[in-house]
């Protein structure tokens, strides 16, 4: 009973800053012609609505592809399809082809940030408490207090009710593929994350761990029995949610081949503008993006990419867990966004989601990622005035994360999971006993760094020569961060199971 | 207790993070040029909708402030910008008012130490400091009206906040000069005076009881009074003399207490008014219907349409200002009398001062639905004593919070008015319910049906009415809807708690209090 009040509070608290956030300002507000990531969605519902499917993905008079053309999966078409259907009802103007371009009202404001608190509402929040009720060997406050965590991580909040996006969608669904396949519910678990990546194609960052689980699954039931069922009725539930999904666009091969291409435009180049990965921070001291070849930068960041995700993804085949399995999710996704080709910044929030699932396990190392994360995206919500609300809602984020977890007093080397990685080297090198202190003194440089980042770029303006200085010190410093995070969260996979099998019980 | 504290300051600050519309205190250029203060009586000021109408120490206030805002936007300064308004001096609006809800934390703060938890609960969340500084801080009415609506509440409340807390203290002349400030900022407590001014008489001029608790007439203690006196006099004559000596006290008062205001605002606050009112136009409808009335003498302009001005009823008998302050002084005697003949000291103190500002509520002349916050804080200090006070501050707490619906009315509000009035009232609920879990259930089940048809209530004013016919027709009637129901729940509370203050047995002197 008690448990139901609070959990019921800390939704509300959820939704009360989100809709307080909505309030503010949104991508592109004002600033013709081509505005931003809001107008976006409102003209994808122009498009759906008013043209036929097969028109969606192509250029044409009535769809020019260089005014935010689609570049989502199916799934997103239909879902703006649906609210331009509400959007009709209400006031017609808001999708009428052409005429409604750069619409922009106090009215209409209202109905996009409703549709995402309700999309929000329905599939996000409820895997999150589902998520929180289902952790195990944890105290019911303690399980409420990680909901509040979620709930309150900022990241996600400025981006889908500031920026404007349905990133909570896409994440919602993984996380329902999450529950699922932890809970052995496997076929729909994967059932939920075809619907995600079928909504937004960067789930394919979450991918690899999620194949490399169901494989190691199958593989411990034995392949000659149990197993060989379970692939292949996995194999066909994946199957049949991308031909549904994907119906329409199957009929023709060209149309298959232009969606495809809208959702990986390989033309467009290694980076495009800031963002906190390798590429763009190597850039700042070798133009790669303007030396190499597109092809090479292609086979570069592939190679790059999977080299460094191959050792967690191979040990989660052999030693599938469920705790494993979250956290080859976070290094998977980490080495996609700092390696991968065509990242954008927001997708630091697909790392983010998988590392608010180990919350309740690491704490201090969680927060602090999760912190770095939203402070990546200072430049982005700094053009979408959005300071205010970011550091008050980060505040907040970090107070609840102390208060629940005491993470401060979690620092030791058997709390961050790195006992067995210290033995293992103090084998050779007997003096290595600080790493603990060592790791408490990081947390302090990076979170003085961040501060002073922002306050810099708050208040001063950056020199003639260089005006995006600021911008790229951000992505830089980040940057290390990130990578710091990638070697922690491989060497914790790597070095777990060694004490997991002399110790504990696999679970 | 400092994650609270830095908790509400956030979600302060949040509310203040948007755009809303304010309602302004017109911060007046007072010696941002140089000029001595003068009252807008000026002939050559042109009169705004939002003259000053609080005593002369808010004045001062405001003065401060605009020597800091010169810092901000200088514009916001020029007396003729009526209505202006810019990012900055939202901003900075915004932010005064969160500086000065330190001190109401830390009035709270103060609070909190006055409250034995009777039995230590095992967690911090069911302690019932905890509870009391949550209600208090996150209370749902004051961020509405503070951050949303915009008023400086925050911090008046907190000097009212800590005035009682110095009772319980036992430190009576601090509490009697923060409540002699309080008064010079904001006329409206007044209606808790007379709590005050008895209890010190009593309780603290009077330094001992007779063994049954009556009251020992030599033990009247001159010096006490006298200093008492004398503080309350030197705090007036600050903040009144200057204007004494210019020769516009009339003037002042004018603009306190301006009775030619009619007896509801524009929306009837949910007191006894409001029910008169009510009965007063469904007699009148049903007299056309039957007949007996002509409609040619009823008045076109009916009470809720909307304008601040006098009217006249149409069945029932009119009420004129001088019949509302005898109903109060009526409604105010039994509590003063209790105070005098049974005091239980600072307990019995609050008591009383909660029903001086229900009592006030119910009976007065325009009175505004804010005022119910004036008794709602207080009882908080009561509700995690005792269960019955508990169940009593609830329905009183929800009901007044639900009243203050139609302050915030535009659709960008409604989710977080909605949000935060669903949070407070679970959180309110739940944790009182559990501290007193092992006493009876704290609401029977006409109580209950009562505040769950809150919710119909809601839906049917605000999402079906508007899309009706009736919104043309009547465009009043979710708003008369509203006061009546709520004025009923604010009705019945005071009910409850005279009736409990009154057969309460008095305190014998083994019970400490």
């Amino acid at each position: 009973m008690e448990k139901w009040y609070l959990m019921t509070i800390v939704v509300l608290i959820g939704l009360t800053v989100r809709w307080t956030v909505s309030l503010n300002s949104y991508s592109g507000a004002g600033k013709p012609p081509m505005f931003g990531d809001y107008e976006a969605q409102r003209h994808w519902q122009e498009i759906t609505f008013n043209l036929p499917v097969k028109q969606w993905y192509f250029n044409s008079s009535d769809n020019n592809l260089q005014y935010w053309g689609l570049d989502y999966p199916p799934l997103t078409a239909y879902h703006s399809l649906l609210c331009a259907y509400v959007a009709k009802f209400i006031n017609p103007d808001w999708i009428a082809l052409h005429t409604s371009r750069g619409y922009e009202s106090q009215a209409h404001k209202l109905f996009m940030r409703t549709t995402v608190l309700i999309a929000d509402l329905l599939i996000y929040i409820p895997a999150v408490v589902l998520y929180c009720c289902c952790l195990k060997d944890i105290s019911t406050k303690k399980k409420i207090a990680n909901a509040l965590c979620i709930l309150l991580y900022p990241g996600l909040i400025l981006i889908d009710y500031g920026h404007f996006q349905y990133n909570s969608v896409s994440l919602g669904f993984a996380l329902w593929g999450v529950l699922g396949v932890s809970c052995d519910w496997d076929l729909l678990g994967s059932l939920a994350f075809c619907l995600a990546i079928n909504y937004k194609q960067m789930e394919l960052y979450h991918s690899l761990p999620f194949f490399c689980f169901l494989l190691g699954k199958c593989f411990k039931k034995g392949l000659k029995g149990k197993g060989f069922v379970l692939l292949v009725k996995l194999a066909c539930t994946v199957v049949a949610s991308f031909v549904l999904c994907w119906l329409p666009f199957f009929t023709e091969r060209e149309q298959t081949l232009q969606v495809l291409r809208r959702l990986f435009p390989v033309d467009r180049g290694l980076f495009e503008d800031k963002v906190a990965n390798i590429w763009c921070s190597f850039n700042v001291f070798l133009k790669i993006r303007d030396i190499l070849p597109r092809h090479i930068q292609l086979i570069m960041s592939f190679c790059f990419t999977f080299l460094s995700l191959l050792p967690a993804c191979i040990k989660l085949i052999l030693q599938p867990s469920s705790k494993g399995f979250k956290f080859t999710l976070v290094s998977c996704a980490l080495s996609f966004f700092l390696f991968s080709f065509q990242v954008h910044e927001k997708s630091i929030l697909l790392v983010s989601l998988p590392v608010c699932l180990v919350l309740s396990e690491i704490p201090f190392m969680s927060t602090w990622f999760l912190l770095v994360s939203t402070f990546s995206l200072l430049p982005l919500l700094l053009k979408d005035e959005l300071l205010m609300p970011s550091v008050v809602t980060t505040m907040a984020f970090f107070i609840a994360c102390v208060t629940s977890f005491s993470i401060f007093e979690k620092t030791s080397e058997e709390e961050l999971r790195l006992k067995s990685f210290s033995i293992s080297v103090r084998k050779y090198l007997p003096c290595f006993t600080f790493l603990s202190r060592m790791i408490q003194y990081l947390f302090l440089i990076s979170v003085i760094t961040m501060v002073l980042l922002t306050l810099m770029t708050v208040t001063l303006d950056p020199p003639q020569k260089l005006p995006d200085l600021f911008s790229v010190l951000v992505c830089f410093v980040s940057c290390l961060n990130f990578l710091f995070f990638l070697v922690y969260f491989n060497i914790i996979i790597m070095w777990d199971s060694k004490s997991g099998r002399n110790q504990k019980k696999i679970t | 207790m400092w994650i609270k504290l830095v908790g509400s300051v956030r979600c302060r600050s949040n509310g203040g993070a948007h755009n809303c519309r304010g309602y302004w205190q017109l911060v007046f250029g007072f010696g941002a040029r140089g000029d001595s203060p003068q009252m807008p009586s000026h002939p050559h000021l042109a009169t705004s909708e939002w003259t000053l109408d609080y005593p002369p120490f808010f004045a001062w206030f405001e003065y401060i402030l605009s020597h800091v805002a010169k810092y901000f936007d200088q514009e916001m300064l020029n007396v003729r910008n009526l209505n202006y308004s810019s990012s900055r001096t939202l901003l900075f609006q915004r932010f005064s008012v969160i500086f000065m809800d330190v001190l109401f934390v830390y009035a709270v703060h103060e609070c909190c130490k006055c409250i034995d938890g009777k039995k230590v609960g095992k967690e911090l969340t069911e302690k019932p400091k905890f509870i009391l500084s949550v209600l208090l801080l996150w209370n749902f009415g004051l961020l509405i009206v503070d951050h949303i609506h915009f008023q400086y509440n925050g911090f008046l409340f907190g000097l009212m906040l800590l005035s009682i807390a110095r009772l319980f203290q036992k430190r009576h002349m601090e509490g009697a000069f923060l409540f002699a400030v309080l008064l010079h900022f904001k006329h409206i407590y007044l209606y808790v005076a007379p709590a005050y001014g008895v209890y010190l008489l009593r309780s603290y001029c009077f330094t001992a009881n007779k063994p049954d608790g009556s009251i020992r007439w030599n033990s009247f203690s001159f010096v006490r009074v006298i200093s008492l006196g004398l503080v309350v006099f030197l705090v007036s004559a600050l903040s009144l003399g200057p204007f004494l000596a210019l020769n516009q006290l009339p003037q002042v008062f004018s603009r306190l207490f301006p009775f030619k205001r009619g007896l509801c605002h524009a929306y009837w606050a949910p007191n006894f008014w409001a029910l008169y009112n009510a009965l007063d136009k469904v007699l009148s409808v049903i007299g056309l219907k039957l007949k007996f009335l002509d409609p040619n003498n009823i008045p076109k302009a009916s009470m809720t349409s909307g304008l601040v001005q006098q009217f006249q009823h149409t069945v029932l008998p009119s009420v004129t200002p001088l019949a509302t302050l005898i109903c109060t002084l009526i409604a105010i005697l039994p509590s003063i009398f209790c105070l005098w003949f049974k005091p239980q000291g600072p307990r019995g103190f609050l008591r009383c001062l909660t029903l001086c500002a229900l009592s006030s509520f119910m009976f007065g002349w325009h009175v505004h639905e804010k005022a119910i916050l004036l008794a709602v804080l207080p009882m908080s200090l009561l509700s995690v004593q005792k269960a019955g006070d508990a169940s009593i501050f609830l329905i009183l707490t929800t009901t007044g919070h639900y009243s203050l619906f139609p302050l915030l009315f535009t659709a960008p509000e409604l989710p977080i008015k909605i949000l935060l009035m669903l949070l407070f009232t679970i959180y309110s609920i739940s944790s009182l319910k559990t501290l007193f879990r092992k006493e009876k259930p704290l609401f029977n089940w006409m109580e209950t049906f009562y505040l769950l048809g809150l919710g119909p209530l809601e839906v049917c004013c605000e999402f079906v009415f508007p899309f009706t016919s009736w919104k043309v027709k009547y465009p009043f009637l979710p708003l008369l809807l509203t006061s009546v129901y709520c004025a009923v729940g604010i009705t019945y509370a005071w009910f409850k708690l005279y009736v409990s203050v009154l057969i309460d047995p008095p305190v014998g002197k083994t019970k400490k209090q």
